[in-house]
């Protein structure tokens, strides 16, 4: 556990230190705030509308894809770790299991999935 | 001179001061994250100053040459500037999301430096999820680029911290899987044992026939993707996106965003130093040197590429990483696994 201590201390320290920064910045910076200053920028045009609309569902697909190859990574560390006293039998069996996802994959592209237009 | 005699010396210094050893582990924990901080802002400012310098000997010109000597303290006069610039939050922007995004996007870009090996027994700690925890916390940048576009509520940022995403999810897949196939030869996921088990140059990941250099190859163009590198920048392309997330932040918030761009560059070099180039593996120099070299090596290889190949389309790039470089690294990654069970080139 000792060894993790290190992350922790990590990011209260990078966190301290942006924090750090944004305070001394602060201090001398100006600060002189307009409505128009204050507007969203969309080159010097009045903004048309709210940019929290929906959005295009391509995001949404090609994540999913990824959360499954994702997941097969995290399967893969252990694997990949192990690997060299587990022999043919672990080969074969991850090649089984790649081979799955690789076909998951395969069916997604021909369904035309993976198509960006 | 090999640096950890004097990290070494202190701590001893420290030791002998007699104060309870938690405080020990304590101050020595905060004092080599704030070296370490110390030392990434000097390598970001001059990396900046040297994308500059190189883009300028590509398209030659001069690049800047009037503060100091070649313009060398250019982004220290930056970064000044910086300093002192308003900072601008829009008023329909989302204000916790638009306030923590730089931060995140900071630490996650620091975090990873709990365990990049700057040379023998350079390391903070070593954990035994090295590896593992190194790509797992570069991924919460996707994290901070969305909320930066999210929270922006502008319509150039959103575009950008979607693309980002959807760039990032996409090439990060290819990336594990080339590091898995080297994970597959070392056997551990320690940073220290994947330095350590490439002790001579024929050694090296990178010289390992047929699966080495294939795995380094979809690793660079994976990590030239995940920093959001030309030709893979489509998330601040500059001529449709204007800035892409960035472009409500100014000041310091801003400057977080550029530490981190460039602090995230020399990871990944580092990374790729660490897994194919034998980290701090070297004859005759200080290995902290040896690591140092590889490193900016990589760095440099990126800054090429950024003025070698022009930007790809948005579906090309999708498609280039879901239909090709994904299925040719599990390819790879059997291979790799053929070679270690059956003893080829197990040197």
């Amino acid at each position: 556990m000792a060894q993790y201590a290190a992350v922790l201390i990590f990011l209260l320290v990078g966190i301290g230190i942006v924090l750090f920064t944004f305070f001394m910045s602060r201090l001398i910076r100006p600060s002189n705030p307009y409505k128009a200053k204050n507007q969203s920028y969309e080159c010097a045009e009045q903004p048309i509308g709210d940019s929290w609309i929906r959005f295009n569902n391509r995001f949404y697909i090609f994540a999913l894809i990824f959360v499954v190859f994702d997941v097969e990574a995290v399967f893969l560390f252990p694997w990949a770790v192990a690997f060299g006293h587990l022999g043919l039998f672990a080969l074969i069996e991850m090649m089984i299991f790649i081979m799955i996802l690789l076909f998951g994959l395969f069916y997604a592209w021909k369904k035309g999935v993976l198509k960006w237009v | 001179m090999e640096l950890i005699g004097i990290f070494k010396y202190l701590y001893e210094q420290l030791v002998a001061t007699g104060i309870p050893q938690v405080w020990v582990d304590l101050i020595s924990l905060v004092a080599s994250a704030v070296i370490i901080f110390g030392v990434l802002a000097l390598i970001a400012l001059f990396l900046v100053w040297w994308e500059r310098k190189l883009s300028a000997d590509f398209q030659q010109r001069m690049g800047p040459m009037l503060t100091g000597w070649h313009g060398l303290i250019q982004t220290v006069a930056d970064a000044i500037k910086l300093i002192q610039k308003e900072d601008i939050t829009p008023t329909k922007a989302d204000r916790p999301v638009f306030f923590w995004a730089p931060i995140i996007c900071f630490v996650a870009a620091f975090a990873v430096y709990v365990t990049v090996p700057f040379g023998e027994g350079l390391i903070v700690s070593d954990l035994n999820i090295g590896i593992l925890y190194i790509v797992a916390i570069t991924t919460f940048t996707v994290i901070s680029l969305l909320m930066a576009g999210w929270g922006s509520n502008n319509k150039y940022a959103l575009l950008g911290g979607m693309r980002s995403a959807a760039q990032v999810v996409s090439y990060e897949v290819p990336m594990i899987v080339a590091i898995l196939s080297v994970i597959v030869f070392v056997g551990s996921l320690s940073m220290v044992d994947i330095v350590e088990s490439q002790a001579l140059i024929y050694q090296w990941y990178i010289f390992r026939m047929p699966f080495g250099p294939i795995a380094f190859v979809i690793f660079i163009i994976a990590a030239t993707a995940e920093t959001n590198r030309t030709p893979f920048d489509l998330p601040e392309a500059e001529q449709e996106l204007v800035a892409g997330f960035n472009i409500e932040y100014s000041g310091m918030k801003f400057a977080m965003f550029f530490l981190a761009e460039f602090i995230n560059m020399f990871t990944v070099s580092a990374i790729g130093a660490t897994l194919f180039l034998g980290g701090w593996q070297g004859p005759f120099l200080p290995s902290w040197v040896w690591f140092l070299v590889k490193t900016f090596g990589l760095v440099f290889v990126f800054m090429w590429f950024r003025w070698t190949y022009p930007r790809l389309r948005v579906d090309q790039l999708m498609e280039f990483s879901w239909k090709f470089l994904l299925p040719l690294a599990f390819a790879n990654l059997i291979l790799a696994g053929w070679m270690k069970y059956s003893g080829w080139f197990n040197w």
